[in-house]
């Protein structure tokens, strides 16, 4: 039998029927994950954004365990790689990018868009992030430092942003809803709108 | 294995597994031999060189590591800096 030639969906099944009898996963796990994989969501992540904003105990705890924060928040964590969180000030922006291959936080922010995964994201996000994120608009301000994460290993990370200006009486669900994935990438920084 | 504080000068190795045979490794190329300073240590993980293999793999430290931009790339904005997971197996004390 040739793997790379067999029908996708009979080795599906074939794994899964090994995993079952093996005891490794049950059918039920399977489905379990599955469903947790397809409700992740840049939403989870700025809900936990907006409480951070809102919440200094919460911020605190996100900064130091992202990973717990995310718990707190009722994202199912279990599996998933350790979560890091850097904030963004006025004196530092970060940047996220992974240029060994395509590593994202999928549990907070779900599945990264198309262009995290290019070859040129990844190289021009070490090499010249600023006529990068320049491309989104972003043009940060002078005095402001540009940090870049290359997530190179076992931890996934995600930006905090700096709430913007104008959202002093905004609530939390509001606040949430002006948080977008590349603010949490660090392509964009949101904007009260 | 050597330990390293926060704010210890680093050196990633100027190594080359990958001219010797098969590997993974998450060390960038880009990297390779630059100097950088350890902001903190992230934990301990099982090692990718190994696991990536299906071999016994052994916990080592990883560390998060800042290196200016334009010590990296002769090019750049002063202040600029680069944060990057390293193992401690890449790094020498610098």
């Amino acid at each position: 039998m040739n793997i790379l030639e067999t029908d996708g969906e009979k080795l599906l099944i074939a794994l899964r029927g090994l995993l079952a009898e093996k005891g490794i996963a049950s059918s039920a796990e399977l489905a379990e994950r599955i469903a947790i994989t397809d409700r992740a969501s840049p939403g989870q992540g700025a809900r936990m954004v907006a409480r951070a904003w809102v919440d200094p105990d919460f911020r605190a705890l996100m900064l130091e365990d992202g990973t717990r924060a995310a718990e707190a928040m009722g994202i199912p964590m279990r599996g998933a790689p350790p979560l890091g969180v850097l904030e963004n000030t006025p004196d530092t922006h970060n940047l996220v990018v992974c240029t060994l291959c395509s590593c994202y936080p999928r549990a907070v922010l779900g599945y990264p868009p198309f262009w995290y995964k290019s070859a040129a994201y990844r190289a021009r996000g070490v090499r010249d992030p600023r006529g990068l994120i320049a491309e989104w608009g972003t043009v940060l301000p002078d005095g402001v430092h540009i940090q870049v994460v290359d997530s190179t290993a076992d931890f996934r990370w995600m930006v905090l942003p700096m709430r913007p200006a104008g959202t002093a009486a905004w609530n939390e669900e509001r606040l949430a809803s002006i948080v977008r994935e590349g603010d949490m990438i660090g392509v964009t920084v949101p904007a009260a709108i | 294995m050597m330990a390293f504080g926060p704010g210890a000068s680093v050196r990633v190795k100027d190594d080359w597994p990958e001219t010797r045979g098969p590997c993974h490794i998450r060390t960038p190329h880009y990297l390779r031999g630059m100097r950088g300073q350890v902001v903190r240590r992230l934990g301990e993980f099982a090692n990718p060189e190994d696991l990536a293999f299906g071999r016994p793999a052994q916990r080592r430290a990883l560390y998060h590591v800042a290196f200016e931009q334009p010590g990296v790339w002769h090019d750049g904005r002063a202040g600029d800096a680069l944060l990057v997971e390293i193992f401690e197996h890449w790094l020498e004390p610098a």
